[in-house]
């Protein structure tokens, strides 16, 4: 009965979403408005229904049936829904239906708005129609099976439960911007007001972005044994193309938004952040790349995927190739100013997402010509490691630069109290750990960011002191925040990439292993039981100083789905973690376990990097609307194009 | 500075960048692409140089785990045709067991062995590797893959 209700929400969905295409890109109005809303309302109560069968074990749904458990952990039946190619199809089709419902609510009435919602609308019918005609997660079972097939294990996990709500409402948020630059170029009006009001979408989808890809990065860091966080797999380079074009557009957006130049290549980036959001769905669910993401390998969902961004894509470039000519040029400016340092960042970012999308489509060509190639880890690292290394010693050059045209010496002057910094904690890292350069060179360019960014931001304090720190503008702290992740994320990513410990020892109980300073001794193992699992819990006591800890890693064995998982015990001290896995018993020799030992130094900094950079994003957000609220009180028509503050960038 | 030499400079700093990417990724992808052989390709493309990296897939042949010097666990790789010698020193992915799919990535060493950097295996009980899939077509025919069916208890 729910199952059907939910199918029947999903389909009035649909004919909301199309009312509200078919009005939006028309005559507008307030009709518009109340139909995104109800698109979002429809789409969300769908997704409540499945998420109820899904808590209710009904295994009469095929859907449940294929994932789902009756010993299944209540967080897991509810993660259960979108951890499997058609629930997580819906969540796709609510996030997208609900960005446009939450624009309809904030967003200032006018033919911008229409259209956004109009174009937003044409998506989610779209997006609602693959959901319903190719892949609904409402079908039925008969008869039905008295107990369903199991969550994979490993996707049985906190972190991932998160992971896929958060990676949507990034790069699904991205079709909201879509939307809104398709309908600025239908209007012809890419302005400073266009970007004025563009830019809490994309600085939302972006720091939502930035935190799914991060659960993303620890879930695989603790929960696959192998304690990488980042393995350059295609669906991995899939979540971080849109990434990288999101960066360049939260800065170009600011260049249109103060300036109104860069007006064309700020609705390129916004258009293109989404397609590559499609692209990417298309090389997780199609099957077409090797990858050990890859799930729902279907060729022919694949197709669809591959129409749907022909069209999209096809549809809003055609629009763009139609209006950015006329588009006009900001105001003149030098190369040494705010305007050309942000031109920069936005070109390393651009080449750098160029340089993934490289990596990540030969194999597919190569493929095509037969040839089996794979393009891994030392590809990326060899290209983006350098560009990036650039862009971000340029970084507090940029920060601390002005609109129009920067004075080089003073902004140098300033920054070599920084420099001696970073050229100082890079002897350090030199004597710390000898072998290698590259770590050094990692060391350098991250406290080199971390200390101008705090530099720039002492300035901006300036004389007023601590209390002068409340006033500025929260996309100052904003920036301050993310571009200090940044530096503390290289500080970390270089540290740990460069110097993390990894050995595999042979232990007989009673017997011991060294490294970096600890004594680890292997105390047997026991059998335990969990929930829905059984698993053998290795015993081993850690000692340092003369202190001692035990650590209990363990290998379970999850009887549904047939699939053993590893779990590591992780033990964090200030330099970093201590990471202990069990392996396999030695056949030939009885009672002797493999375990793995290593050490990750510095790795909360990477992902506590990435988080302050979400979070710098969210601050940025949250600062722009309590503006925007000020602005309403205090004279509500001093900003739009009738003003005095005539947009530049619109079209002659 | 005039609208002209502004739009020059853009211009002429994008294309140097687009060039010294261009030329980055060109020397990468030459340095690292590993090439994927199945091992009865690397018998009839006399494939193997030591210090070579590349990618090595297929089932882990019956009866060939075995421990080697401390840690180091040796297994080969066939495609029923020919077999691949591959030395590891890690822990094996939880979904390593003799007969089932397999890519082990890694650098020949002299005597022709890979050494083997990372070992992957199947990611759940419904998924084989791609390659994996396609070695085994081209050799041991589709019945052979279409065949494979994953067992549902581990064997022990």
């Amino acid at each position: 009965m729910i199952a059907e209700l939910g199918h029947l929400f999903a389909f009035l969905a649909l004919a909301s979403a199309m009312s509200q295409a078919v009005l939006g890109l028309t005559t507008g109005g307030e009709t518009v408005r109340r139909l995104a809303v109800a698109s979002g309302m429809l789409t969300l109560l769908a997704f409540a229904a499945l998420i109820v069968v899904f808590v209710r074990l009904d295994f009469s749904v095929a859907l449940v049936a294929s994932h789902s458990h009756s010993l299944k952990p209540i967080l897991y039946r509810v993660a259960g829904a979108w951890g499997n190619h058609e629930g997580s199809m819906l969540l796709w089709c609510v996030i997208m239906a609900g960005y446009g419902a939450v624009g309809a609510l904030t967003m200032r009435a006018d033919a911008l708005r229409d259209k956004a919602l109009g174009v937003q609308g044409l998506l989610t019918t779209a997006s609602l129609a693959y959901l319903l005609f190719a892949s609904s997660p409402f079908l039925r079972l008969d008869p039905a099976p008295l107990d369903g097939g199991g969550l994979n294990p490993l996707l049985q996990d906190p972190a991932l439960a998160l992971h896929p709500p958060f990676l949507y409402l990034g790069y699904v948020g991205f079709s909201f911007v879509f939307s809104i630059a398709a309908a600025g170029l239908i209007l012809g009006r890419i302005d400073r007001d266009w970007a004025r009001r563009t830019r809490p979408w994309a600085l939302a989808a972006w720091s939502a972005l930035t935190i799914g890809i991060s659960l993303g990065a620890i879930w695989a860091y603790y929960e696959l044994g192998w304690g990488g966080w980042w393995f350059w797999d295609p669906v991995e380079n899939a979540s971080f193309m849109p990434w990288l074009v999101g960066a360049a557009l939260v800065h170009s957006l600011i260049v249109t938004q103060k300036r109104g130049g860069m007006a064309a290549w700020t609705a390129f980036l916004a258009v293109l952040a989404f397609c590559l959001s499609i692209l990417g769905a298309f090389l997780v669910r199609s099957g077409v790349l090797t990858s050990v993401h890859a799930f729902a390998v279907d060729p022919e969902r694949g197709l669809l995927l591959l129409i749907g961004l022909a069209a999209a894509g096809g549809g809003a470039f055609s629009l763009y190739a139609w209006r950015a000519p006329k588009l006009m040029a900001g105001p003149e400016f030098d190369p040494v100013s705010r305007e050309g340092a942000l031109i920069l960042n936005n070109l390393f970012l651009s080449v750098a997402a160029a340089l993934v999308l490289l990596g990540t489509v030969l194999p597919l060509f190569g493929q095509a010509m037969g040839v089996t190639l794979s393009i891994g880890e030392p590809y990326f690292q060899l290209t983006l490691a350098p560009m990036m290394a650039v862009l971000l010693l340029f970084l507090p050059f940029a920060q601390a630069s002005t609109w129009r045209k920067t004075e080089i010496k003073p902004l140098a002057k300033r920054l070599v109290l920084a420099a001696g910094l970073a050229f100082a904690a890079g002897l350090l890292a030199f004597f710390l750990f000898r072998q290698s350069l590259w770590l050094m060179f990692g060391i350098v360019v991250g406290a080199w960011v971390v200390a101008g960014v705090i530099t720039d931001f002492v300035r901006r304090v300036g004389a007023g002191g601590v209390g002068r720190m409340g006033k500025l503008s929260g996309s100052v702290w904003g920036m301050t925040i993310a571009h200090v992740g940044m530096g503390l994320f290289v500080i970390g990513a270089a540290t740990e990439t460069a110097a993390r410990q990894d050995q595999t020892f042979v232990l007989l109980p009673g017997e011991q292993a060294e490294m970096d300073g600890r004594t680890f001794r292997f105390d047997g193992v026991r059998e335990i039981e969990g929930p829905n699992y059984y698993a053998t819990e290795g015993r081993i006591t850690v000692t340092r100083d003369g202190k001692s800890e035990v650590m209990t890693p363990q290998k379970r064995y999850y009887p549904v789905a047939g699939t053993p998982t590893t779990e590591v015990a992780i033990r964090k001290t200030p330099g970093g973690d201590v990471y202990v896995a069990l392996g396999d018993p030695v056949r030939e020799a009885p009672g002797a376990w493999r375990i793995r030992i290593s050490h990750h130094p510095l790795i909360d900094w990477v992902f506590g990097g990435a988080g302050l950079i979400a979070l710098g994003g969210f601050m940025a957000l949250a600062a722009r609307r309590r503006k925007e609220a000020d602005v309403k009180t205090e004279a509500p028509a001093s900003s739009g194009p009738t003003g005095a503050d005539r947009p530049v960038g619109a079209v002659a | 500075m005039r609208k002209r030499s502004q739009r020059l400079w853009l211009i002429g700093s994008a294309a140097l960048l687009v060039a010294g990417a261009t030329g980055l990724a060109a020397t990468a992808l030459k340095d690292t692409v590993a090439y994927f052989y199945a091992p009865s390709d690397l018998v009839e493309k006399d494939a193997v140089r030591p210090g070579q990296s590349a990618r090595v897939g297929g089932l882990v042949e019956e009866g060939s785990v075995t421990k080697g010097e401390g840690a180091e666990i040796r297994f080969r790789i066939t495609d029923g045709a020919h077999a691949a010698q591959v030395s590891y020193n890690g822990l094996l992915p939880d979904l390593f067991e003799e007969g089932q799919g397999v890519v082990a990535e890694g650098k020949f060493d002299a005597s022709g062995q890979l050494v083997a950097q990372r070992v992957l295996a199947r990611h759940d009980e419904n998924y084989m590797p791609r390659e994996v899939y396609e070695a085994l077509k081209n050799k041991a025919g589709a019945e052979g893959a279409d065949e494979y069916q994953p067992p549902k208890e581990p064997t022990t």
